[in-house]
């Protein structure tokens, strides 16, 4: 177990925003959170990310200082620094020295297809590539849990598709559970072992589905049978929470 | 072709309105102590041109050290102040006062502190004192301007405060500086030239006291050739500090 979200709730001054909520992440799983807007979704995710504290409830975590890292839905880069700086950054903040750094922050550049790009900086690249920084930001941790909040909702269709691949085989070198919330159901099947489905917000759990297939997903698996009743099955449960 | 016609439209109307000018004051013979021709106001500037460029240069220069002086001191307080919410709260309306006090109000007594003796103090002092608000009020919003989710990404990585501050609030603070530091060194003319004119004397030798003496003796055509210059350093200045804050800009975010 990776990290545990028993029975929580979350209460905001304008009201409550989560719960009661729980979730369960094993080592080297892919969760996809699927609801609508307003549910709690992001809410769960800094719970999940040590970021915020719930008014009730329980969270574990095992994960260490650095070994969780965080995707937002805007790549969220310093516009001052370089890639290759954005991408050290967690680094620097942890008092690794600057050369060894560059080094891992390069090397994270290339693992998401940004060799040539590390002195470029945020303003002189494309919205996908800003996006791949900011997953080598992520990644140059290496961190046990990524958590990726409506990671690719700016983007246009071709470079969401292909960047829930490069996430799948990234995901395949050295398999840290990962958490992300989407908003697209098609997305969801397709990168998640299981799709978690909650109701309006407060959000709780509607249900659950495992999505049979392996990781990361062969070419056409978009047009099987299998990957269309999961979508059908998904898009049920998320029906079925918008009306509770 | 209709760059040409954009880039001429500014002169042409000039040399229009002086035109007009030069013709009305022939045309209805106005006395020259009441409003010169431009052709007098020309003379008057071809004849004081090195005087005028010299006490152009002293205000420009006690302007600037005003700017020098208001930047360390508004910059060194909104960080200090950017530590805490409540010292924000209780220094803000302290700012604000001081900003929308008239510096001609506080000039008389500016000039007593800095002594009668040493005018040019007191005009920096003054000038200072104008500069300020918009350096202070830029540092201290630029401070808290910094992306929320950036601030979240600070949290998760465990950064210290000091890190926080050197490696994000400050430089996000950048645009919101230069953008304080082009509005107040445009203010610290304003108040030095209106120092200069509470001062009263020819002690600090400025643009104002130009015009100051030319008028006492009804020279009116010196005083446009003063106000010209004053005009001219004010637009040299607004298009160097345009071109100051676009290459700052470019060298904060790289493009």
């Amino acid at each position: 177990m990776i990290a545990s979200l028993q029975d929580v709730e979350v209460d905001y001054p304008r009201g409550r925003a989560l719960g009661p909520f729980s979730l369960a992440i094993g080592a080297g799983e892919i969760v996809a959170l699927v609801g609508p807007s307003g549910c709690g979704k992001s809410t769960a995710m800094r719970l999940l990310a040590g970021l915020e504290a719930p008014s009730r409830g329980a969270v574990a975590r095992t994960p260490g200082r650095g070994e969780t890292a965080v995707v937002f839905q805007a790549p969220t880069l310093a516009p001052w620094l370089s890639a290759r700086a954005n991408a050290a950054l967690p680094l620097e903040l942890a008092g690794v020295s600057s050369a060894e750094a560059a080094g891992r922050a390069d090397r994270a550049l290339a693992r998401v297809g940004l060799s040539g790009a590390e002195a470029a900086r945020p303003a002189q690249l494309s919205g996908g590539m800003a996006m791949r920084v900011s997953l080598a930001r992520a990644l140059v941790t290496e961190p046990k849990l990524l958590l990726l909040d409506e990671p690719f909702a700016a983007l246009d269709e071709i470079t969401r598709r292909a960047l829930a691949d490069d996430v799948l085989n990234l995901w395949a070198a050295a398999r840290p559970a990962i958490v992300f919330v989407t908003h697209n159901v098609e997305e969801a099947v397709y990168m998640a072992s299981r799709v978690v489905v909650m109701t309006r917000g407060p959000g709780r759990t509607t249900g659950e589905v495992a999505v049979a297939g392996p990781l990361p997903r062969p070419p056409g698996f978009r047009t099987t049978e299998a990957f269309r009743a999961q979508v059908e099955a998904v898009s049920g449960l998320l029906a079925q929470g918008m009306a509770a | 072709m209709s760059r040409i016609a954009r880039a001429l439209a500014p002169f042409v109307l000039i040399a229009l309105l002086l035109a007009a000018w030069e013709i009305a004051c022939r045309a209805l013979a106005v006395p020259v102590y009441f409003l010169p021709p431009p052709s007098a106001v020309a003379k008057a500037l071809a004849a004081d041109w090195p005087g005028l460029l010299q006490a152009a240069w002293n205000t420009l220069s006690m302007a600037l050290t005003a700017l020098l002086v208001a930047s360390l001191i508004a910059q060194a307080l909104a960080l200090f102040v950017g530590l805490s919410p409540i010292l924000e709260r209780a220094v803000r309306p302290l700012a604000v006062v001081l900003q929308v006090t008239p510096v001609v109000a506080i000039a008389p007594l500016v000039l007593i502190w800095a002594g009668l003796d040493h005018p040019g103090r007191a005009i920096v002092g003054l000038a200072a004192v104008v500069a300020f608000f918009p350096i202070f009020s830029g540092a201290v919003t630029g401070l808290k301007a910094a992306d929320p989710d950036l601030e979240r990404l600070f949290d998760l990585y465990g950064a210290s405060r000091l890190q926080r501050l050197t490696r994000l609030r400050l430089p996000s603070a950048v645009p919101y500086l230069l953008e304080g530091h082009k509005v107040a060194a445009g203010l610290a003319v304003i108040g030095a030239v209106v120092a200069e004119f509470v001062a009263g004397s020819g002690g600090a030798q400025g643009l104002a006291w130009r015009i100051l003496e030319a008028g006492n003796r009804l020279q009116t055509a010196r005083m446009f050739a003063a106000l010209v210059v004053l005009g001219l350093m004010g637009a040299v200045l607004h298009a160097g500090l345009e071109i100051a804050e676009k290459a700052g800009l470019r060298w904060w975010r790289g493009r």
